[in-house]
């Protein structure tokens, strides 16, 4: 994907160019730091100049993130990265705004601002670390924890119905939504990219695997003796297929979809061609959400689900002033404070 | 024309529009109003309308007032009580029945009084029948009946047609003050000129109602209120959003930062963003952000990017605001923000004026977060407050919150307004870049202990800054105990150090030592002014001094209070820029309040002050 190695000034840098001082505070084996040391190795590829990068951050263990990235960087408060960030992109079009957050940061506390964020379409890079759990207050369910899971708040087991944020994200008519996983580094890079190169805001659901409060989550989707049966990877044009020797497929039965073998008689003409600029089946496809408990259950996608293009909010914002300063011209302040009646005391 | 008219001259008159929502009284007061400022009268006007947007028709709920008080001597307020008060509905008369002077003239829309009328104002008896008016002047007449007695030959349907009775209203008092109506004829040919039949009714009946008054001999006094003597030059009419809406971008053309405002919509503060949104033409950038958390954390973002920052609120906003203003503080990075103040708790009295979040503004915050305070006095000084406001956040690089209130901010006054070169600049500088291994500090100080604005885009300026405690000069995160406590001092004297940057205290009116001294913040300006002047004038010996900056307070403050043997502090709110006072001076101030949603009519601080000298 890497078109340029090179920043528009001339200047070439490296993933070392991005790493900051600062130790690094997160616990050993935390999925974090693959997901920091994927991102630092796509920076250098952007083409983008240091000084105009920005991270902003909310609150959790995912939101240390910029201290750890040496560009600029806001560790913000909690829920709100995603509002300072619409600000900044707003104020500065220019820049390259990216987005830490994670489930309960973007999801709970700041959910109301990421469904907005999307709708408007800044463009911007979110990327939404989910771990199913809260890990910086140690150890909470979280609104992405699935049904009757037991944490320190549900000693019984959670009654909440846990956010499936890739249909969350579709719902806020996001214009590019796509998952991965902290432990696939090549995908996860490939996605980062993605998202980089999508004008306007893409949503990253990383799966990233906090390893003491909510150890090996996503394991069916990460380890090698159960990842091609569960995980689906998405490819643009491409038939959906998995199975350790990709010998299963998704067929669509109507709306409905379904599993079938290529080795027990299934064609492959039959399948399921992925096609990212669907919306209909980018809905389809981000409702394969069970659980791997499930008896029947489909496998979890990975990859992009939907790219679609709108006019970003900033763009238009420009727009709009460049509009009315060419209609009226710039305007003039004396003008302005005298306003439509004036009159003249002698 | 009535043989016998006779013209009385008013130094002062205030007039009150009262009617039903739909019955245009607002529009009625604006356009009496420009006719006064238009004509030299000095004035101070108020709009008193329902929270409800529509109120059920002919209810007590759906009143809609405006007041107007004009002069020709110098005008501090919209008045305490009117000379004339205009009621177009029973409901109307019985919520201003006790705002009206003893002896005043009462204009009276008889139609308005129909057994429908009386029922939705729950009125059991017919005031115009009983005696229940009999200290006053009551001119009835049947506005709705003579209104479409003057359209009969209008193609237009009834309910337009009575559409236009606030005109004839409006054509009568301006007969009743002896003016001239080019105003309101060139407002409404602008309005309607589109539209010609409803322009041809409007003129028509606003010329009946002018007619009416000189044709019916039973109206034998006309006033007159001369021009005022104001200092010479150009002067407009303005509202405090208004001229907040003006004062930002004057800021923001003066410092050379673009303006970007993060809001989310609020009564009263709305139509400051109203206002903002329409400037684009000056590279205005508005926001309506989803909730106020968005409006002022978007606001934050678009500071640490070298925008002039703002955001506007009132006190529900506020409150939610108030985690992001902990983060502004520990950022230190510039961030107006705007509290129009209304009544509270919670949602409160969302239409009525309050200034009950002083002790918001000063305390409401987790942790040591001191945020300076500066407040607007009048509806135009709103501009001076803000551009103020403004000035001490980007220089000082710390958010500023602005206090007005919706008295102010709905309430016009005429406003010499000044010319962009007056202004004073706003001087500003970024951050420089740094050159290849020099290391950039983000929290180096200056003299004012302000740090270095650093935005994105500045090479070799690549910074980290956020909530968490921060080491001095380099910014880097720092749980160290000692650096804690330093940090919270250092805000603190941050602010404080301000006091070197601002004027000292003037007393307003009164002599400069002596018995008593009225101290006021805010909208109470204009009352506590025109009651210690009229004081001053029957020989009280009072003065009066009025703080623009309430954090820091200005150097002298002390020594200012120390100076008088009493000092009273009158506010709308339950005792709050009393208690800082009290703790901060160790003075035995009074306290004087009121907290009805209104502001303080002149004659009980006249009285509240006498009672004090006595």
């Amino acid at each position: 994907m890497a078109e340029t190695l090179t920043a528009t000034n001339g200047e070439v840098l490296t993933a070392k160019d991005f790493a900051t001082d600062q130790e690094i505070r997160w616990c050993p084996g935390c999925g974090d730091y693959s997901i920091l040391k994927q991102v630092h190795t796509i920076l250098p590829q952007l083409g983008l100049k240091q000084e105009d990068i920005v991270f902003i951050s909310g609150i959790g263990c995912s939101s240390r993130f910029p201290y750890y990235t040496e560009t600029f960087g806001m560790h913000s408060i909690h829920g709100r990265a995603t509002a300072v960030a619409s600000g900044l992109k707003a104020a500065r079009p220019e820049l390259s705004v990216w987005i830490v957050t994670g489930d309960g940061d973007g999801l709970s506390i700041g959910g109301n601002h990421t469904i907005h964020l999307l709708r408007r379409n800044f463009d911007m890079n979110i990327l939404l670390f989910n771990n199913e759990i809260y890990g910086l207050t140690k150890g909470q369910y979280s609104p992405t924890s699935p049904e009757n899971k037991v944490a320190k708040s549900t000693p019984f087991g959670s009654i909440d119905h846990p956010f499936n944020p890739i249909a969350l994200a579709l719902g806020a008519d996001a214009t590019f939504v796509a998952r991965s996983m902290d432990r696939d580094p090549a995908h996860l890079q490939n996605m980062l990219l993605r998202s980089y190169k999508h004008h306007g805001s893409s949503f990253l659901e990383i799966y990233q695997n906090c390893n003491i409060f909510n150890d090996m989550a996503f394991e069916s989707y990460t380890e090698k003796s159960t990842k091609k049966d569960e995980a689906l990877f998405m490819v643009q044009g491409q038939p959906l297929v998995f199975g350790a020797n990709n010998e299963k497929g998704i067929k669509l039965d109507g709306f409905k979809p379904v599993i079938v073998n290529l080795e027990e008689g299934a064609s492959k003409d039959d399948l399921w061609i992925h096609d990212e600029h669907d919306m209909v089946k980018a809905n389809i496809i981000s409702r394969f959400f069970d659980h791997v408990d499930v008896e029947g259950h489909l496998p979890r996608p990975f990859g992009v689900f939907y790219q679609t293009t709108r006019p970003t909010y900033e763009d238009m914002m420009s727009q709009q002033i460049a509009q009315v300063i060419t209609a009226k011209g710039e305007g003039k302040l004396d003008k302005l404070l005298a306003g439509s009646e004036t009159w003249v005391i002698e | 024309m009535a043989e016998q008219t006779t013209i009385t001259e008013l130094e002062e008159a205030v007039i009150k529009f009262a009617g039903d929502s739909g019955d245009g009284m607002q529009l009625t007061g604006t356009q009496f109003t420009t006719n006064a400022a238009l004509f030299g009268n000095d004035l101070g006007t108020f709009p008193d309308f329902p929270a409800e947007i529509r109120a059920p028709i002919g209810t007590v709920a759906g009143v809609s007032g405006f007041q107007l008080h004009f002069g020709s001597k110098e005008i501090f307020t919209p008045g305490d009580i009117c000379d004339v008060l205009v009621v177009m509905n029973s409901a109307a008369l019985k919520s201003n029945i006790r705002n009206i002077k003893k002896g005043g003239i009462i204009i009276a829309n008889t139609s308005g009084f129909d057994a429908k009328n009386l029922k939705l104002a729950n009125m059991t008896s017919n005031a115009m029948e009983d005696d229940s008016l009999g200290n006053y002047q009551v001119i009835k007449m049947d506005v709705t009946r003579m209104t479409r007695e003057a359209l009969t030959d209008i193609q237009l349907g009834m309910k337009e047609k009575d559409r236009c009775k606030n005109m004839f209203v409006l054509g009568f008092l301006y007969w009743m003050f002896n003016r001239e109506m080019d105003n309101t004829i060139k407002f409404l040919t602008d309005k309607f000129g589109k539209k010609p039949e409803v322009l041809e009714a409007n003129l028509r009946v606003l010329k009946a109602g002018y007619s009416y008054g000189d044709t019916t001999e039973t109206f034998t006094t006309r006033y007159k209120v001369e021009k005022a003597v104001m200092p010479a030059g150009t002067y407009r009419s303005i509202m405090g959003n208004q001229a907040t809406a003006l004062g930002l971008v004057a800021a923001s053309k003066k410092s050379g930062l673009p303006l970007f405002l993060g809001s989310y919509p609020i009564t009263p503060a709305s139509d400051i963003l109203h206002d903002l949104a329409k400037y684009k033409s000056f590279g205005v950038k508005t926001f309506q952000a989803e909730d106020e958390i968005a409006a002022i954390t978007s606001a934050i973002g678009a500071s640490f990017g070298g925008s002039l920052a703002v955001t506007t609120t009132s006190g529900p906003g506020m409150a939610l605001k108030t985690e992001a203003l902990g983060l502004a503080t520990v950022l230190e990075i510039p961030l107006v923000i705007i509290n129009v103040q209304r009544g509270g708790p919670s949602t409160g009295l969302p239409t009525k004026t309050e200034q009950a979040d002083l002790f918001q503004a000063y305390y409401g915050r987790n942790g040591e977060c001191p945020i300076p305070i500066v407040a607007a006095q009048s509806p135009s000084d709103c501009f001076n407050a803000v551009y103020e406001a403004c000035r001490i956040s980007v220089q000082h690089m710390i958010p500023v919150i602005l206090l007005t209130d919706g008295y102010i901010a709905n309430g016009a006054e005429p406003w010499r307004f000044p010319k962009e070169s007056e202004l004073e600049e706003i001087k500003i500088e970024f951050a420089k870049p740094m050159a290849e291994g020099e290391k950039f500090m983000p929290y180096a100080r200056d003299e004012k202990l302000s740090r270095p604005w650093a935005i994105p885009g500045t090479k070799g300026l690549e910074h980290r800054i956020g909530g968490l405690e921060k080491q001095n000069i380099t910014g880097n995160i720092s749980y160290e105990p000692e650096n804690h406590e330093f940090m919270v001092k250092l805000r603190e004297e941050k602010v404080e150090r301000i006091a070197n940057y601002i004027p000292e205290q003037k007393i307003d009116s009164g002599p400069s030592k002596g018995k008593l001294l009225v101290l006021g913040w805010g909208g109470t300006y204009g009352a506590l002014k025109a009651a210690v002047r009229e004081l001053n004038e029957e020989g009280f010996a009072v003065a009066h001094a009025h703080l623009r900056h309430m954090r820091p307070f200005p150097k002298n403050l002390g020594e200012v209070l120390h100076n008088y043997d009493k000092v009273l502090i009158p506010e709308i709110n339950n005792g709050q820029l009393v208690k800082i006072i009290r703790d901060k001076y160790f003075i035995d101030a009074l306290a004087y309040n009121k907290i009805q949603g209104l502001p303080f009519f002149k004659s009980e601080l006249m009285d509240k002050i006498r009672e004090i000298l006595k």
